[in-house]
């Protein structure tokens, strides 16, 4: 008896659990079932930088790319060095981002093809509201010197992305390489980077498109240096070479690198962002 | 304080509303930490009532490495993980990488060991004059086993909500094999990660209310299971 009742509850249990597998499961058939008159949409891994999801502009463009050319995009944001590192490797089909210099290598290396140009922001420099560093105008290598002579504390990302790379060639440029207490390296993304700079008092670089997005939490930062040429922030679209790397799916990824380029969604680009923030986060900038 | 009783609002709202992404989230959050909790004991009891039972040479060896697996951080098994996954890995061919499957992989890497670990120590706190006594009273070897099964019902389920402790808080893993892919690989740890990251910490709060309370209702269910008086 006692035995029974032991087995029939645990039999219970297990029928809850395959219960609760197989709801999710009938539920995503219905939605395959409704959709069935379309071949199977074809999968393709997108790398791309923290920049573009943070802001939310992906959300808006990946929908409508799949729905044109039934395809599954599978979006993986991280910083641009771990994109473009992922198409080295070929575990990536299409790259978006935003490191020209390190780009470059990536296509002279064989490993990336079709590299278009689609648009740009710009990278500021932001800091504590007091600005105890007494930096602005336009120049962000003298901003950096000062920011340097008078050991103000800035927060670098650290993590080898688009933004980090930008950061650090401006020091290289200045022949400073900063250390001490005073540089702190997060590690971590742009919105998470800001929110450090923001408790610690500290001025860090970051791009416009992310700041507008989370501006609302940072009441301690201000824009403190921008609109310097030197501070422009462009994005590039490639193809991962299918020749190189054999699994890569260079069919939907050819299509991605027109989708980007293309004149209807350049518009839409430019309109990202005017209605929550007042003005456009991303500007057309194809070759 | 204000945050919090926002964060509290938002939850609410999110779960009356019926929000279909969130919906979806919750529901791939709880099939992937059931697959995995049910893999791992599927796995895991036998092996733990083995471990704690037989006597052979390198028993201790194999303890040693079970009891650092209970130990083994997400984003290690993350790792391994991925790398077996890779295109250009073992397991490339299949095309796992940043899909539930592979997030159920990792789970069970990490609480596999937390399952038989517990449950091989319950298994060795057994009395020898019990087992000297079912052999007595002429007990088989399945029915020796039954009968510890559920001896060892209490521990042996701690074991299992230590497991699914362990796989529903899990997020260093799910992150780099899931990729926290829209509508595909996100679960509500990954999901808060990145809500926070974007700087919305009310939706953040709001997750994580509905990942406690997920969890509390669970856990409470598998105590009262646990807790239950036999009935005989």
């Amino acid at each position: 008896m006692l035995k029974k009742r032991y087995i029939a509850s645990l039999f219970i249990f297990m029928l809850l659990i395959l219960s609760a597998c197989g709801n999710s499961n009938t539920e995503q058939a219905s939605t395959k079932k409704k959709t069935a008159e379309k071949p199977k949409p074809t999968e393709m891994i997108l790398a791309t930088t923290t920049s573009t999801q943070d802001s939310g502009l992906l959300d808006v463009l990946i929908p409508m790319f799949e729905k044109q050319n039934n395809v599954k995009v599978k979006t993986v944001a991280v910083g641009t060095g771990q994109a473009l590192e992922m198409g080295t490797k070929g575990e990536a089909d299409v790259l978006l981002v935003h490191a020209p210099a390190a780009e470059e290598a990536v296509v002279a290396s064989g490993d990336a093809i079709n590299r278009k140009r689609v648009m740009y922001n710009d990278f500021i420099l932001v800091g504590p509201n007091e600005n105890p560093a007494d930096v602005s105008g336009q120049d962000i290598k003298a901003a950096f010197k000062k920011l340097n002579d008078s050991k103000a504390t800035f927060v670098s990302r650290g993590d080898d992305s688009g933004t980090n790379k930008m950061e650090l060639s401006i020091w290289k440029a200045l022949n400073i390489t900063p250390t001490g207490a005073t540089y702190v390296s997060t590690g971590q993304g742009m919105g998470a980077t800001l929110n450090i700079a923001s408790e610690k008092n500290g001025y860090t670089l970051t791009d416009r498109a992310t700041w507008l997005a989370q501006k609302k939490n940072l009441n301690n930062l201000k824009i403190v240096v921008e609109g310097g040429k030197d501070l422009m922030n462009i994005y590039h679209v490639m193809q991962v070479n299918p020749e190189k790397h054999k699994m890569v799916n260079s069919k939907d990824a050819a299509k991605f690198v027109d989708f980007m380029v293309n004149d209807e969604t350049l518009k839409i680009i430019e309109d990202f962002g005017k209605k929550d923030y007042g003005q456009s986060l991303f500007f057309k900038y194809t070759e | 304080m204000e945050l919090i009783i926002d964060g509290l609002k938002k939850a609410i709202e999110m779960i009356e509303s019926g929000n279909q992404e969130i919906l979806q989230i919750t529901l791939l959050t709880l099939r992937v930490s059931f697959v995995s909790i049910l893999c791992s004991t599927i796995i895991g009891l036998p092996v733990g009532m083995f471990l704690g039972l037989s006597r052979f040479r390198g028993k201790k060896l194999l303890l040693i490495l079970i009891n650092i697996g209970m130990g083994l951080p997400p984003v290690v098994a993350g790792l391994w993980i991925t790398m077996l996954l890779w295109r250009s890995g073992p397991l490339g061919h299949l095309s796992l990488l940043y899909s539930p499957t592979a997030i159920i992989m990792a789970q069970i890497l990490v609480s596999f060991p937390i399952v038989t670990g517990l449950t091989s120590s319950a298994f060795q706190q057994i009395n020898e004059k019990m087992l000297l006594q079912l052999k007595a009273l002429g007990a088989t070897r399945w029915q020796t086993l039954l009968i510890l099964l559920k001896e060892s019902k209490i521990a042996i389920m701690a074991a299992i909500m230590a497991g699914f402790g362990r796989v529903i808080a899990e997020v260093g893993a799910a992150m780099m094999v899931g990729g926290n892919i829209q509508g595909d690989t996100r679960i509500l740890t990954t999901t808060i990660v990145m809500e926070v990251s974007k700087g919305n910490f009310d939706i953040a709060l709001a997750l994580s209310f509905i990942l406690l309370s997920i969890a509390l209702i669970i856990t409470a269910l598998l105590t009262f299971f646990q807790q239950r008086k036999r009935i005989s």
